[in-house]
């Protein structure tokens, strides 16, 4: 099994310590030794959201000696439904700021350490150089890569947790002896294929489930106890409370952890997952689908111009909010095309822009000569024109 | 067998988490499913009809890749394959 490398003498407990990890101590899989590895560890957390805080929460309840932080965001009002290492006093505070000020409220011997930052390339094996175990609780496939590439380039094993809608995926990768997350995923979907959390929902209590799986996860490794989720891929299915577990294997072929890896240093992630940085032109036209913003739209609509405005969002997102747009579901355009006039300019509109840039590459694709996609979509139209329409 | 069908799929599929098809084979098993669910195929295969890069297929809890027969590997009407998508998302 996966154990780490223990500095020579572990800390001794405080009075204070004996009392706090009682239940701990009692336990024969922990006791003292257990307990002063796990004062002795530093573990990282990538990201302070929705996985992060249960994670991080347990870690610190734990007796972890150092717990470092990463994360560059502010807490928005959307975050509290599961993020609850954050209050709603915390709105429009920085994310560590208020993810230390309960850590430390929990546990004031807990070394906290703050990085606020977006992981990158440049900076992702300095940071996570100085910990013994990574959890990765980040939302994105190119930092997933960065993560387990930068841990498997320093020996570091990486807690892995992913969440979507009701379903989540929970492992332990990057350690010697097993696979890492381009073993089970050598290629990342091509952007916009798979819907992030803020596109397609999430039930706020599913993080929280892997989050402490993976905080389990963290505990085990340090303590050198149990059976770590190495090789094996869990799945949690929360609408069927359905826990299933599948084999994962090394692949001798994997660019990263193989026999003759062809990945030796870190890379550009974004470029890897398909992310192309927007030029100033490619701004207003992307795809072949002109990018109209919300202030030229509501000028248009102010000035009389005929504009088919369609919403391709689901109708209990255009119940939470809507701006005049006919509701077509993405999923219903294919069917009814009959309902959109192709003689009359259409503008494609959702949550954010990315669903109703598919619909309108899709549109053009079928001979309607003139379709432009709301950059930023409903979001910016709260955010600029009109915030009595509710933000979700 | 039985396919399980992970929630970013399920709208293709008309919401169902699961679908039982009659066949003899793992590749069969898949023929069956996007002849009946059309829009699941460019979400699963590519152009040429090879299955998608970032699509993990397991039968039972063995990755179909490690099967010595991979998708030809003989199937029966207990058995489960399972469409194990990449995700994402934790904020």
């Amino acid at each position: 099994m996966a154990t780490l490398t223990q500095p020579p003498a572990l800390p001794e407990l405080s009075t204070d310590d004996l009392a706090r990890y009682s239940r701990h101590l009692i336990l024969p899989e922990v006791g003292m030794q257990g307990q002063r590895k796990l004062k002795a560890a530093k573990v990282l957390c990538v990201g302070t959201g929705g996985l992060g805080s249960p994670l991080a929460f347990y870690l610190a309840a734990a007796g972890i000696g150092t717990l470092g932080l990463v994360d560059f965001d502010v807490v928005d009002a959307s975050n509290l439904q599961r993020q609850i290492i954050h209050s709603t006093k915390d709105i429009g505070r920085k994310k560590l700021d208020s993810a230390a000020e309960k850590l430390l409220a929990l546990n004031p011997a807990l070394n906290v350490v703050k990085h606020e930052t977006m992981l990158s390339s440049a900076n992702a094996l300095d940071i996570l150089k100085d910990y013994d175990v990574v959890a990765d609780g980040t939302d994105n496939f190119p930092t997933r890569y960065l993560v387990n590439d930068a841990c498997v380039l320093l020996g570091k094993p990486n807690v892995y947790g992913s969440i979507f809608r009701f379903e989540g995926q929970a492992s332990v990768f990057a350690t010697e002896e097993g696979p890492c997350y381009r073993c089970l995923y050598p290629e990342p979907p091509p952007p916009g294929l798979v819907p992030s959390c803020a596109e397609g929902g999430v039930l706020g209590i599913l993080p929280g489930l892997v989050g402490v799986i993976q905080a389990t996860e963290v505990i085990k490794l340090i303590l050198g106890n149990g059976q770590p989720l190495v090789g094996r891929l869990l799945l949690v299915d929360a609408l069927n409370m359905r826990f299933r577990e599948l084999k994962l294997r090394k692949n001798r072929e994997c660019p990263v952890c193989g026999d003759h890896p062809t990945v030796t240093q870190l890379i550009d992630y974004d470029q890897f997952c398909g992310i192309v940085p927007e030029t100033p032109q490619e701004k207003n036209v992307k795809n072949g689908i002109p990018q109209i913003t919300v202030k030229e739209l509501k000028q248009r609509l102010d000035a009389g111009q005929d504009v088919q405005l369609i919403d391709v969002r689901e109708p209990y997102e255009y119940q939470i909010a809507q701006i005049g747009g006919k509701l077509i579901p993405q999923n219903d355009v294919p069917q009814r095309l009959a309902e959109i006039d192709r003689n009359r300019e259409v503008v494609v509109h959702c949550k954010s822009g990315g669903r109703s840039q598919r619909i309108a590459e899709f549109l053009a694709q079928n001979g309607y000569p003139q379709v432009s996609n709301l950059a930023g979509g409903i979001l910016a139209w709260s955010e600029e024109i009109d915030p009595k329409v509710q933000k979700y | 067998m039985t396919i399980f069908i992970p929630t970013p799929l399920r709208s293709y599929v008309g919401g169902t988490d699961s679908i039982s098809v009659d066949a003899a084979t793992i590749s069969e098993a898949l023929k069956g499913l996007v002849q009946h669910h059309p829009e699941l195929r460019r979400h699963l295969f590519t152009g040429e009809g090879n299955l998608r890069a970032f699509v993990n297929l397991y039968l039972n809890d063995e990755d179909v890749r490690y099967l010595p027969a991979k998708e030809a590997t003989a199937v029966t009407s207990t058995d489960t394959l399972s469409i194990i998508p990449s995700i994402a998302g934790g904020d």
